[in-house]
């Protein structure tokens, strides 16, 4: 790799960097306590957690880093946090 | 009146370095006004104000720190960028410094030297510039005004050859040249249009094609970097004396290239010096030249990048070397030069002896009597085979 | 080489007669060199500056110590600067004064007086004395053209106050031819 004077480098983008590699714990819905209240998605420091089709939300597993504020702010304990199995 | 001198015409040097900088067409102006450097800038906003500039951007900022960073961004979009500073001003840059070296960012930047506080001074000596010695920049050093408006196209052409890409300060003494009326040849834009090419970087700022300049740098690649800098100087170094030739082919005019020369040939005491005091000492060694002392000069022009092959070569016969230097290192007592110069005769077969000499420092004048005793003073140490530690020359021992 | 040096004091247009000699001398084929003595200038406090004339281009750059002649723009300095320092035995100083000559028997070298003041307050109006004083120079010294003086004095000076400057430096020029 020939590196560029004055430290020039093209733009990094998370298009290309899927941060959810760095998560050791994933967060998962049990929906049947879920009440659709939408904290989940608030709260995700990532904006990872989306609002699916019939009103549940949804976690994009590229980007959520596993960071459990989710699992943590959750009013019902709808989401678990579970040991990411690489 | 002879042709060239019909060419010529008498102006303040800051004028004439103001005007130099006019025919190279810069697109982005940035400096915050300091003494020494001061009529350099009002000349270029004058300029400016009367519509002489083109389209040049004249940014007023509120300190150096910021003229520095506003043409860091300007030069990154591929703007030909240029700066005046002095002492302080210089001092406050530091930081931004090593950014416009490290983003590789060819700025020209006339440093018009003066002392740095405590005490306050506002005179000269060279202390400003020696002390951003490691930040990067090329330092070239001017002997009068002639030479630092020359310099400026040349700056530009060694700084922004792609394999360069490294700013450079043209250091140029405060008040003894920058306030000095005496006959100039102005550059004219059209032979300078024809030196000059326009500014072209590989790389530039832009929206639709976005870079980031500096970037963060681990501990894997941020050796490469730095060395990829030297590796610039090293192209600068190749390139100073071609660039002083070309100079000459379009200007007719010449200052040296990397260093310059006079009677050195069979000198056997050689000052190192560099400069407004190479004038005074040029004229001293045609005096003791005619009682027979063999007393040369060797003229650093270039500091950084520092010429080591060039000057090992002129100084190789030499019976003594003496160094003036407009600054000190405190604590050891030495000049930058006089550093410099020992060092280059560090592992050759050369033990010619050193003697470094500080002087005019913080304004005080160096009159020619001081500099012929400083050539007994060294003829008498090469006779007798003594050893003389560096010191100041004028120093008034009983004032301490 | 012939070197100047101006006595003045802050505000009285010293360092712009340096440089306006440096001009003449140029304009008369001349190398020349003018520069101040870089003090922190404040009106009124003593000023000095420099002017080197010389066939050959200039390379010195220190101050002047031995002066060929010296010019006092203002008398009073006369006890507080030594002005006469250094001047050359076959020098001369050129002293604006309405005393005669006589009075500076002290200074060891020929002296010129000239009552630039009375001449500036006549013909321009203003106690300005540094243009009335580069025409003493040239008429006592003849090391520099009128003409040359005329028109550096000129180029620097527009309109009417350009002429009355001239015409004052004409005066000065005639009175020192005369004394």
């Amino acid at each position: 790799m020939r590196l560029c004077i004055g430290g020039i480098v093209e733009p990094g983008t998370t298009l290309a960097n899927k941060t959810g590699g760095w998560r050791s714990f994933k967060p998962e819905y049990h929906y049947e306590r879920c009440t659709k209240c939408g904290l989940c998605e608030l709260l995700c420091p990532e904006s990872c957690v989306a609002r699916g089709d019939e009103g549940y939300y949804e976690i994009d597993y590229d980007y959520c880093k596993g960071c459990g504020i989710c699992a943590h702010e959750c009013p019902t304990g709808t989401i678990e946090m579970v040991l990411e199995v690489k | 009146m002879s042709e060239l001198k019909a060419e010529l015409k008498v102006v303040e040097g800051s004028y004439a370095v103001a005007h130099a900088v006019k025919t190279c067409h810069p697109d982005v102006i940035a400096a915050y006004p300091i003494t020494p450097q001061t009529h350099i800038a009002e000349n270029l906003s004058q300029f400016n104000a009367d519509g002489e500039l083109g389209n040049c951007e004249y940014i007023t900022v509120e300190s150096e720190f910021s003229a520095l960073s506003t043409l860091i961004g300007a030069s990154a979009t591929g703007a030909r960028t240029y700066a005046s500073t002095a002492s302080q001003g210089l001092a406050l840059m530091h930081e931004a410094l090593f950014n416009a070296a490290g983003m590789r960012l060819p700025i020209v930047m006339t440093v018009a030297n003066r002392a740095l506080s405590a005490p306050l001074s506002i005179w000269n000596d060279q202390q400003d510039s020696i002390a951003q010695r490691d930040v990067g920049w090329i330092q070239l050093y001017a002997e009068d005004p002639q030479e630092a408006a020359d310099m400026t196209p040349q700056a530009y052409k060694i700084s922004e050859d792609r394999d360069v890409m490294t700013p450079a300060m043209i250091c140029f003494d405060g008040f003894i040249l920058t306030h000095v009326y005496e006959p100039v040849a102005l550059l004219e834009e059209e032979l300078t249009d024809e030196f000059l090419p326009p500014f072209n970087p590989e790389h530039i700022l832009d929206p639709k094609n976005p870079e980031t300049f500096g970037a963060f740098a681990d501990p894997s690649i941020y050796t490469e970097f730095r060395y990829m800098q030297e590796l610039g100087m090293r192209e600068a170094l190749k390139k100073i004396d071609p660039v002083a030739e070309e100079f000459r082919e379009i200007y007719g005019r010449y200052y040296g290239g990397l260093l310059d020369e006079y009677r050195l040939d069979d000198a056997e005491i050689v000052l190192v010096a560099m400069g407004s005091i190479i004038g005074t000492i040029k004229d001293v060694i045609d005096e003791v030249r005619r009682d027979g002392i063999k007393a040369g000069l060797l003229k650093i022009r270039s500091f950084r990048p520092f010429p080591l092959d060039a000057v090992r070569k002129a100084l190789k016969n030499a019976g003594i070397i003496v160094t003036l230097d407009k600054n000190i290192s405190i604590g050891k007592c030495e000049g930058a030069l006089c550093t410099e110069i020992k060092a280059a005769l560090y592992n050759t077969r050369l033990d010619t002896p050193v003697v470094g000499y500080m002087l005019g420092h913080g304004g005080r004048d160096v009159p020619p009597e001081i500099i012929k005793k400083i050539i007994n003073k060294a003829t008498r140490s090469m006779k007798d085979g003594l050893t003389i530690e560096s010191s100041y020359a004028d120093l008034k021992e009983e004032f301490v | 080489m012939k070197e100047i040096r101006i006595h003045g004091r802050g505000g009285q247009g010293s360092v712009t007669a340096a440089e306006l000699l440096a001009v003449a001398a140029f304009e008369d084929g001349q190398y020349s060199q003018a520069f101040p003595s870089f003090g922190v200038e404040r009106r009124g406090a003593p000023v000095v500056a420099f002017t080197r004339i010389d066939d050959e281009p200039i390379r010195m750059r220190s101050q002047v110590y031995n002066p060929d002649y010296v010019i006092v723009q203002d008398v009073t300095l006369m006890d507080v600067v030594d002005v006469a320092g250094g001047l050359k035995e076959d020098g001369m100083m050129i002293i604006n004064t309405e005393a005669s000559a006589e009075k500076f028997e002290e200074v060891p070298a020929r002296v010129m007086v000239v009552d630039a003041t009375r001449i500036a307050m006549e013909i321009i109006g203003r106690p300005i004395v540094n243009t009335v004083l580069l025409g003493a120079f040239a008429g006592a010294t003849h090391e520099i053209r009128l003409n040359s003086i005329r028109k550096a004095v000129g180029d620097r000076f527009s309109g009417t106050i350009g002429e009355k400057n001239i015409e004052a430096v004409e005066a000065a020029y005639n009175a020192m031819e005369e004394s």
